[in-house]
């Protein structure tokens, strides 16, 4: 059956259960993000926020429930279609999984040469501009291991963003970095909101990072999504595991 | 009293059944099956990968270079090294039954028909074999592949059908380098003890060879390829467990397909003499 994009909700996840064999990882997660929208996914480590990210994209494969990545049903998409939402959406990896084989501009490159017919000309100047816009200008030629964590990360970003996707997913972006290194990816984040107005669903266990860039926050705890709204209603909330991990931020 | 001590026996653990034991002792034979089976299926992809467009023609060149041309100088120290070794143990044995003017024969039959294939099989499958393994393993534990497969790119039509292809294409290209290393080492082996020109040896060597005996040897090494290129990239491709999953990648990618290797070969030989 064709399927078609849906601007109106990008990410639309319903009844959502994955397990490895007997840890159920997460237990009927519901939601819905709107174009534009800024979420959080918060929780401690190994409560499947990874894993959620994995599924929205189709790098795992749920148990039960529906994902509608950009109109595309995930769960039940062919390779084409599969590959179609991809092309819609680009993705941070914890530690960047930046090509080692590749310098920094050809891992920006790398998705502009598979998808696109742009000339040579073109795609440096569109590859130049994405690593100006991160603050990398400079380093085109580099390996991925001759430069830091933060910078590693940086260029993950530019290339996330090379295909100009409509929805961002971010596996821990401030993680292992410096606080000065984690304000600025947080500042890239909130201007991809601002400038190009892309949703964006950001896993974290940092709270601080958190209340920075998102506009709503869902916590993740023992497979179920204990919380679901805005930091005001997560401030306020009862829930003794919630009250815990905002007064531990703290 | 009584209370605690019924609390210590519930802590010991339950012996083992039978059935038990029973699970315990197939575990090996169905993990062997669930491997056969992954890797059939993981066949079946690669191939549909191959032929499917776009063709990767950058990837595959960069392949056969990093495959084939960089094991051009080991694969011809192989053979050079095995056609001399060929003619100092033959000449002896060869003299005993008064046979020693066939020794050149004897070195270029062995050579083209069975050592060169095989040894430049299992020098490629420690080389590349452990390279293919430990590259594709690495990618995996550090999320490239996954990060490519989000980009919408195959990996295994980009890094698995390049690198199987590229190892189908540089075996009998490097086997005939190793050949030819082989024959022309084991001239300079026999010239040394007893001088002989190198036309006259080439000469007495390829007489009565026909191309049957040259091309069916040469080409089986295709399917010695196929073996390295695909056992390699599965155990890379299913890599668990950080780097050590990485260094247990490459140690069976090469065990595996050396193993292989040999048994192929054995089928291989065995068809080869019943077709030509």
């Amino acid at each position: 059956m064709e399927q078609h994009p849906n601007p109106e909700s990008p990410i639309a996840v319903s009844g959502l259960c994955k397990s490895f064999g007997s840890l159920v990882v997460l237990d009927r997660i519901t939601f819905q993000l709107k174009a534009g929208e800024v979420t959080c996914v918060l929780g401690r480590s190994g409560t499947g926020k990874s894993v959620l990210l994995k599924l929205l994209i189709g790098l795992e494969t749920p148990d039960s429930g529906s994902i509608r990545l950009e109109g595309y049903d995930i769960a039940s998409a062919s390779g084409g279609e599969l590959n179609e939402a991809r092309k819609r959406v680009g993705f941070l990896f914890q530690q960047a999984a930046l090509y080692d084989s590749m310098s920094i501009e050809e891992n920006v490159a790398f998705p502009l040469r598979r998808h696109t017919k742009l000339a040579s000309a073109e795609r440096s100047e569109r590859v130049h501009r994405l690593l100006a816009s991160v603050g990398l200008e400079q380093d085109l030629d580099k390996m991925p291991s001759e430069i830091s964590g933060g910078m590693r990360k940086r260029v993950g970003l530019a290339r996330a963003l090379a295909l100009d996707p409509s929805v961002v997913m971010f596996d821990e972006p401030t993680a292992g970095l410096d606080p000065i290194t984690a304000a600025e990816i947080a500042k890239l984040i909130v201007e991809l909101r601002a400038k190009r107005h892309i949703t964006s669903i950001v896993v974290t266990h940092d709270l601080h990072t958190a209340r920075t860039i998102a506009d709503r926050v869902i916590v993740l705890d023992r497979g179920k999504a204990l919380f679901d709204g805005t930091f005001e209603g997560l401030d306020q909330s009862k829930d003794p595991f919630i009250a815990q991990f905002v007064e531990d931020a703290a | 009293m009584c209370h605690s001590m019924c609390g210590m026996a519930t802590t010991v653990a339950p012996q083992p059944t039978l059935k038990d034991d029973v699970l315990a002792f197939l575990q090996p034979l169905r993990s062997a099956i669930e491997w056969t089976g992954d890797l059939g299926f993981f066949f079946w992809r690669v191939t549909k990968a191959v032929f499917s467009r776009p063709i990767e023609w950058a990837e595959f060149v960069r392949q056969l270079d990093a495959i084939g041309a960089r094991s051009l100088t080991l694969v011809s120290l192989a053979g050079a090294a095995t056609g001399a070794v060929l003619a100092l143990q033959m000449r002896d044995s060869l003299a005993r039954f008064g046979a020693k003017s066939m020794l050149p024969s004897v070195i270029v039959f062995s050579l083209i028909k069975e050592t060169g294939p095989i040894i430049t099989g299992l020098v490629v499958s420690g080389r590349v074999g452990a390279g293919i393994g430990a590259e594709l393993g690495s990618m995996r534990v550090t999320e490239q592949i996954d990060a490519m497969e989000a980009s919408a790119v195959d990996p295994h039509k980009y890094l698995v059908a390049t690198r199987v292809l590229a190892c189908i294409a540089a075996l009998p290209l490097l086997t005939i380098a190793a050949d030819f290393c082989g024959v022309f080492m084991g001239w300079i082996a026999c010239t040394l003890v007893d001088p002989v020109p190198l036309r006259l040896f080439l000469s007495n060597g390829f007489h009565g060879v026909r191309f049957a005996d040259i091309l069916p040897p040469t080409f089986k090494t295709a399917i010695f390829g196929l073996i390295i290129g695909m056992v390699a990239c599965f155990q890379g491709m299913r890599t668990r467990g950080g780097t050590e999953g990485v260094g247990r990648s490459a140690t069976s990618s090469v065990v595996l397909s050396s193993l292989f290797i040999i048994l192929a070969d054995v089928v291989l030989v065995e068809l080869i003499i019943n077709i030509f």
